[in-house]
């Protein structure tokens, strides 16, 4: 069996839906985070896939992978960051809680 | 590699060496001369302003790292604006730094403030896509420590979350986005991607640019993605506010221009014409629509701001060089208008913690100049003729007229109509402060402090001497139409 770019795509594919549904369904401040980082790997896997498929000529998807990836590890430090500082004042981090600002 | 590249940023170059004297002051200064920190600072940066200026009838169009970077007058005129804004915004903050609980940090405050600065002029500079995204992550992380910066308050943290959060998800999509592009180009390059999209339009390009819109659509609350800005402006302290809703929106703003025209050009009248437009007409109309019930004054000028970003967005569908001339005059005329709104608010915040419009009845009868320049910022916030507002708007209007089809003249008729629905809310914070004087406790009379009083002079004069004076928008419309068509830039 031959592997084509769609047995990578729509995994990929999958992972970013599956990221934006716990985005927008997770209460767990971390849990968020965690659906973040899977959009994010959806978007590596993406680049990495049309480069080394369609284009494998330049490296041009690779790199951008390689910065992404270090993109994504500097904020999920920050938002990490953020979040002990919330937990240290409200001693939770449900974002239910996070509701004291509103229209 | 050549290294002699690297010259080619003069700005850039020049703004790190501002970073890195700033940087170097507060850490290796005794603690006596820490106090003139700010000070320190706002020097600094005045002269770097004032150079970058000087230089910039002396500027040529160079581009460096195979294309990757470009500068020209263009790109120099709006980091020129942006170093007007930001130099006010740091006049503005000072007295906010030197505060009780910020002394321990202010250093970091000002360091944090230029590296995002630095992250625009890469966004406004990027022909190439990985640069831009490095010049956009820089430019909205440190922005989110800065929201954090009220370690009292727990409504900073809130801010703080509800931003990063928002960031990280739109970035992720703007970045999908970008996949998709690529997978169709096979090159990040703007140019290549301008050649590789051809005359066709497949439905994977579609996505791609609807993505790509939305990615950046959070960074300029445009109405659909929106929903951060007002909880995050409400709970920042007041000169990361002011800094994050003219700084960081008319950088990204410029830059979301050079995307549609450089990147997507081709795929102009039949892809994302009309999802602007969309986003045009429910920006302005629904930015109005929320302004008008908020009674904090920083939600009600996130709202605001929400509108106003939907009128800079005309200048983007215009699609001509007179609407990019309109935008970068739009943009500089919005800074002084919301600096000094916000001038106002901060240095009543500072004095007596007050921020509710209803705080505000009678301001007129204790603090008459303060309330004159609220009045002020509101006229030329709503585009009342004799004050840069309205001229800026003018144009902005003109430039899209220009474009010439029929459904961009609906589009201004809706713009106008909202135009007037936002005076009714502009002219609510005037009228509280000039009529209503039932009041219990009327906010004291006190004299703002130094710095405060020379930010709100200068934006002062800026809305007063922007409209009238013709050179500002005459310069940067022939500066904008010499360098022929917009894809050049």
């Amino acid at each position: 069996m031959e592997l084509t770019m769609l047995y990578y795509l729509i995994p990929s594919l999958f992972m970013f839906c599956c990221g934006v549904y716990g985005f927008v369904t997770r209460k767990n401040m971390i849990a968020i985070l965690i659906s973040l980082e899977l959009m994010l790997n959806a978007v590596d896997i993406n680049f990495v896939v049309f480069n080394r498929y369609l284009f494998p000529g330049n490296m041009e998807g690779m790199f951008f992978t390689l910065f992404a990836i270090a993109i994504a590890a500097a904020e999920t430090a920050l938002a990490i960051a953020i979040i002990i500082n919330i937990f240290r004042v409200a001693s939770d981090i449900d974002v239910r809680e996070i509701n004291k600002m509103k229209f | 590699m050549d290294y002699s590249q690297f010259l080619a940023m003069k700005q850039e170059i020049g703004l790190l060496i501002v970073f890195l004297l700033v940087f170097l002051y507060d850490t290796f200064m005794p603690k006596k001369a820490l106090n003139a920190t700010a000070g320190f600072t706002c020097v600094v940066f005045a002269i770097y302003t004032l150079v970058s200026f000087c230089c910039l009838s002396a500027c040529e169009t160079v581009s460096a790292f195979s294309g990757m970077y470009t500068t020209g007058p263009v790109m120099s005129t709006i980091k020129n604006i942006l170093n007007v804004g930001v130099l006010i915004v740091l006049i503005q903050a000072t007295q906010w730094a030197n505060s009780e609980f910020q002394i321990m940090r202010r250093g970091e405050f000002y360091e944090l403030l230029l590296l995002t600065l630095f992250g625009m002029y890469l966004m406004i500079s990027a022909r190439h896509f990985l640069l831009f995204v490095i010049g956009l992550e820089s430019a909205s992380l440190p922005l989110a420590a800065m929201v954090a910066f009220d370690k009292q308050h727990y409504e900073s943290h809130e801010a703080a979350i509800k931003y990063i959060l928002t960031a990280v998800f739109s970035s992720a999509v703007f970045m999908m986005g970008l996949s998709f592009v690529y997978g169709l180009t096979g090159s990040l390059y703007f140019t290549d991607i301008y050649a590789g999209i051809g005359a066709e339009h497949s439905v994977m390009l579609i996505m791609a640019l609807a993505f790509v819109i939305s990615g950046i659509g959070f960074k300029l609350s445009l109405v659909p993605f929106h929903l951060w800005t007002a909880d995050v402006y409400q709970g920042a302290p007041t000169s990361v506010t002011s800094y994050l809703s003219v700084i960081s929106k008319g950088a990204a703003a410029f830059a979301f221009l050079v995307i549609l025209v450089q990147a997507f050009g081709l795929a102009y009248s039949q892809v994302w014409e009309w999802m602007l437009y969309a986003l045009i007409i429910l920006t302005i109309t629904v930015g109005n629509l929320f302004a008008i019930r908020q009674r904090n004054m920083k939600r009600f000028l996130a709202f605001s701001s929400v509108s106003q970003a939907g009128y800079i967005m005309l200048g983007v569908i215009a699609f001509n060089t007179t609407g990019l001339a309109s935008m970068m005059y739009y943009i500089l005329v919005y800074i002084f208008s919301n600096l000094a709104a916000f001038g106002v608010i901060g240095a009543i915040e500072n004095a007596t913690g007050k921020v509710n419009m209803d705080d505000y009845n009678g301001l007129y009868k204790t603090n008459p100049k303060l309330s004159f320049a609220m009045m002020l910022a509101m006229f030329s916030l709503a585009g009342i003729p004799p004050f840069a507002g309205f001229f800026s708007k003018f144009f902005i209007f003109t430039g899209a007229i220009q474009q010439g089809s029929t459904a961009i003249y609906v589009l201004v008729l809706i713009a106008l109509i909202n135009t007037i629905i936002s005076l009714y809310y502009y002219l609510l914070v005037v009228k509280a402060m000039f009529i209503n004087t039932e009041n219990e406790c009327v906010i004291p009379t006190f004299r703002s402090s130094c710095s405060e009083r020379l930010g709100l002079w200068i934006t002062v004069a800026g809305i007063l001497l922007l409209g009238i004076v013709s050179f500002f928008y005459n310069s940067i419309l022939s500066m904008t139409s010499s360098g022929g068509i917009m894809i050049d830039l």
